[in-house]
């Protein structure tokens, strides 16, 4: 519950800074996703924690020195918003005044996250289809519930059943609008994903597990996921046989800046399936599995 | 722009698109081969880099064909080129010894996911290496970190587990504490390219904020690179997981967090700040001896091989930071020698354990009994490893420790020499006990009577064992390409 407090504290804290983004994929992960995985992998483990062996007064040390560390290190760093601080004379400038241009799309963001660092989004992405690997690891691929579906406790309330039915759609809506706009407002295929996923749980935690399931399997889940990778470097490798580097966008249409927009709308595309599949993956995993006495 | 101009990329994305498409292909052979491929295709790409590196300069690959402050570089000089080759060539040994042995230890249902994170870390690793980009580098070391953390809890050991999460807090730590450490630097510089960053961090050399920045790098590198006394979480990690997984890892991982070390610290920094100015060789340096020392002592009182091992290579990675921490091109071409050096060693020797895991079942010291007779070429091949990590003519490991002695003395120090001496005959008691039990004993009654490995695995441990001795008689590639490099290293910050 903290953790969910925490991270829409957080998520305000962003917007505060501007940074509207940022904001919304940690209002959709931290707030809303991370809370739902918690819960669900503690209720296969136990509530209560064990007595640690140890004391906490060396991890309390530890944090203590690396906390002092990190304000010593800021105290000379340029104030906040100085418009005089290093990050804003050197990259930052032709971000704010090519952007614009170069890749064809109002919010720099997107431009800066798809494109002039196209290539660091591509790794995020592995990264995040790495986290679903590690976890169907560890817990193996759920096949499709054998016995018939789990009714969950709070299915039984009415309301809850008929807000749900309403929402879900329009969570799923919403997501379809965040990602094909994300080259004009805020948003993109992250937070995206995320909010489709958020509607699929949202339906399964009430209607009970298995109900999800029917309509995308967990093992064809995975392999959206690694279709989603596979777009993403698709893409870049169509401009490596173009003749131009890798996900260099220019190459996908006769005009550049065209080439640059439509490569941007089809990585977040990637992004946004392995995202959403990743997150629901993970989900079923933690959810689907029986506690173990 | 002809397919040559693309290896420096090609090298990387290959094996990281080749992970993606295990999934979709979903049958354990056919990923076996298709990891295979991709991790020799890898290879290739990896000498022909190295063959077009020209002298003393470095290839520059723009990401997206934005040009580098805006856009992301891919930078491939001598050192990064060398470091492409050894990891990729582990990859492709370890996927060719790798079927059987992923068939006995790993459960069927999980083999394909398997191969996919393998690939993965292997990807990760080269990412790390190839990039001209601070944060590039965290990108890709998440994507390695993460997908090592899931292979080495496959370990059939229950322990595994418990190792992995123990790397898992350990490894996150120390990730977040290098992103700290970058977002700093940026703070001060507006630039996250290396060769912009080095350029411009000299003028802002005296804040704070920069010397923060350092010291959060330099303790999240040490944590990755398992420096002594952050450690701990290797021994287990190491001891437990898959055998292939274990040869891998040690042979590459610990390396490419050195790489990054001497990236970050000797061309970021620039040796001037890093080792004048801050006391990072002082520090290297005690930390160095006290690892050698102490990781050798326990080593010596393992009965689990593969720990026995593990303990060895955290006193190894105290020679190769010893190295830095002399502060002269002496030293750093000893520690970038001893980098190539070691992956040779260790990967002969754990793929000599897989075998042996494979045959036995058991890696415990007191299952060795006699084996130098049953499974004579796989305990050879432990053997010519053993003879390397202690350092005997005409191995790898005579030359980067006489290299090490040398640079000791050139300095004048003979008690850091002496430490040297102590190390490897420590090493050699280590490797001894195995020897003993191996050649001198007789099997116990009723104990499984294990067959030779098989041809499929036989293979790769000789080649590297082989390359163990080619490289130790044949030195002017290796020690001529470290010298150069070290001299980059050092005259890059002056």
């Amino acid at each position: 519950m903290l953790f969910g407090v925490y991270g829409f504290m957080t998520a305000t804290l962003f917007m505060d800074l501007d940074a509207v983004d940022v904001a919304l994929t940690e209002a959709a992960v931290g707030a809303g996703v991370t809370t739902v995985l918690l819960l669900s992998s503690l209720r296969l483990t136990s509530r209560w924690e064990e007595r640690s062996k140890r004391g906490p007064l060396l991890p309390l040390v530890v944090v203590g020195i690396t906390g002092a560390a990190l304000i010593y290190g800021i105290l000379d760093a340029p104030l906040l918003g100085d418009p005089q601080a290093p990050v804003h004379q050197h990259v930052g400038p032709r971000y704010i005044e090519q952007g614009p241009v170069e890749v064809g799309m109002p919010n720099m963001v997107t431009a800066v996250l798809a494109s002039y660092r196209g290539y660091d989004t591509f790794g995020e992405v592995v990264v995040i289809f790495t986290a679903a690997l590690a976890v169907l690891m560890l817990l193996g691929i759920q096949t499709p519930a054998n016995d018939e579906t789990k009714r969950a406790v709070i299915g039984d309330q009415l309301v809850l059943r008929v807000v749900v039915k309403m929402l879900v759609p329009l969570i799923l809506l919403y997501a379809l609008y965040v990602q094909f706009h994300g080259d004009y407002g805020a948003g993109g295929g992250f937070q995206a994903g995320v909010i489709f996923a958020t509607g699929f749980v949202l339906y399964d935690l009430v209607f009970g597990a298995g109900a999800a399931r029917q309509v995308l399997p967990p093992r064809w889940l995975l392999r959206l996921a690694a279709l989603g990778v596979l777009l993403y470097g698709g893409v870049g490798v169509v401009s490596l046989l173009g003749g131009r580097a890798f996900l260099d966008y220019s190459v996908l249409s006769d005009d550049p800046v065209q080439g640059q927009h439509l490569g941007v709308l089809l990585v977040e595309f990637g992004v946004g399936i392995t995202v959403f599949a990743v997150i629901l993956s993970i989900f079923y995993a933690l959810s689907g599995r029986r506690r173990t006495p | 722009m002809s397919l040559l101009a693309h290896l420096p990329v090609l090298v990387v994305i290959v094996p990281l698109m080749a992970a993606p498409l295990c999934v979709l292909v979903d049958r354990a052979q056919p990923v076996w081969l298709l990891a295979l491929g991709a991790a020799l295709l890898s290879f290739l790409c990896a000498i022909g880099l190295l063959l077009q590196v020209p002298e003393g300069g470095a290839i520059s690959y723009h990401l997206g064909g934005w040009e580098p402050p805006w856009g992301i570089e891919y930078r491939i000089d001598r050192l990064a080129a060398l470091m492409l080759l050894i990891v990729s060539a582990m990859a492709t040994l370890v996927m060719l010894f790798a079927r059987r042995s992923v068939e006995r230890e790993i459960p069927a249902e999980r083999v394909v996911l398997f191969y996919a994170a393998f690939l993965l870390a292997f990807a990760g690793l080269l990412g790390i290496v190839a990039t001209g980009d601070a944060f590039n580098v965290f990108v890709f070391l998440e994507i390695s970190s993460l997908a090592s953390y899931a292979l080495i809890s496959m370990g059939r050991d229950r322990r595994a587990l418990n190792a992995a999460f123990q790397y898992l807090i350990m490894g996150t730590i120390g990730a977040t504490f290098i992103l700290i450490g970058i977002g700093l630097l940026y703070m001060m510089t507006g630039t996250l390219n290396m060769q912009d960053l080095a350029a411009r961090l000299p003028e802002m050399a005296d804040t704070r904020t920069v010397r923060a920045g350092f010291a959060f790098l330099s303790v999240g590198i040490s944590l990755k690179l398992a420096l002594f006394p952050l450690h701990l979480w290797l021994p287990n990690a190491y001891a437990y997981a898959p055998s292939i997984v274990s040869a891998f890892l040690a042979a590459t991982a610990t390396k490419v967090a050195l790489y990054i070390m001497l990236r970050f610290m000797l061309d970021i920094f620039g040796a001037d700040f890093a080792l004048k100015q801050m006391p990072f060789d002082t520090i290297l340096l005690v930390l160095g001896i006290l690892g050698i020392l102490s990781a050798s002592l326990v080593a010596i009182y393992q009965t689990n091989v593969k720990r026995m091992l593990a303990y060895s290579s955290i006193a190894q990675i105290g020679y190769m930071v010893l190295g830095i921490g002399l502060a002269t091109t002496l030293g750093i071409t000893a520690s970038v020698l001893h980098l190539f050096n070691h992956a040779l060693m260790k990967g002969t020797l754990f793929l000599a354990l897989g075998a042996l895991a494979y045959r036995l079942g058991s890696v415990n010291l007191r299952d060795f009994a006699g084996l130098g007779w049953r499974m004579p070429w796989t305990m050879g091949a432990i053997v010519v490893g053993g003879l390397s990590l202690i350092g005997v003519p005409p191995t790898v490991g005579f030359i980067s420790k006489w290299y090490l002695v040398l640079a000791a003395l050139e300095r004048g120090w003979w008690p850091v020499a002496l430490v040297i001496l102590v190390g490897s005959l420590m090493a050699l008691i280590y490797v001894w006990r195995l020897v003993e039990v191996a050649y001198l004993r007789a099997p116990a009654e009723g104990a499984v009577v294990p067959r030779e490995a098989p041809l499929s695995m036989l293979v790769p441990i000789w080649l590297l064992a082989g390359a163990n001795i080619y490289f130790g008689v044949a030195t002017d590639l290796s020690v001529g390409s470290a010298r150069e490099i070290a001299q980059l290293l050092m005259g890059g910050g002056g």
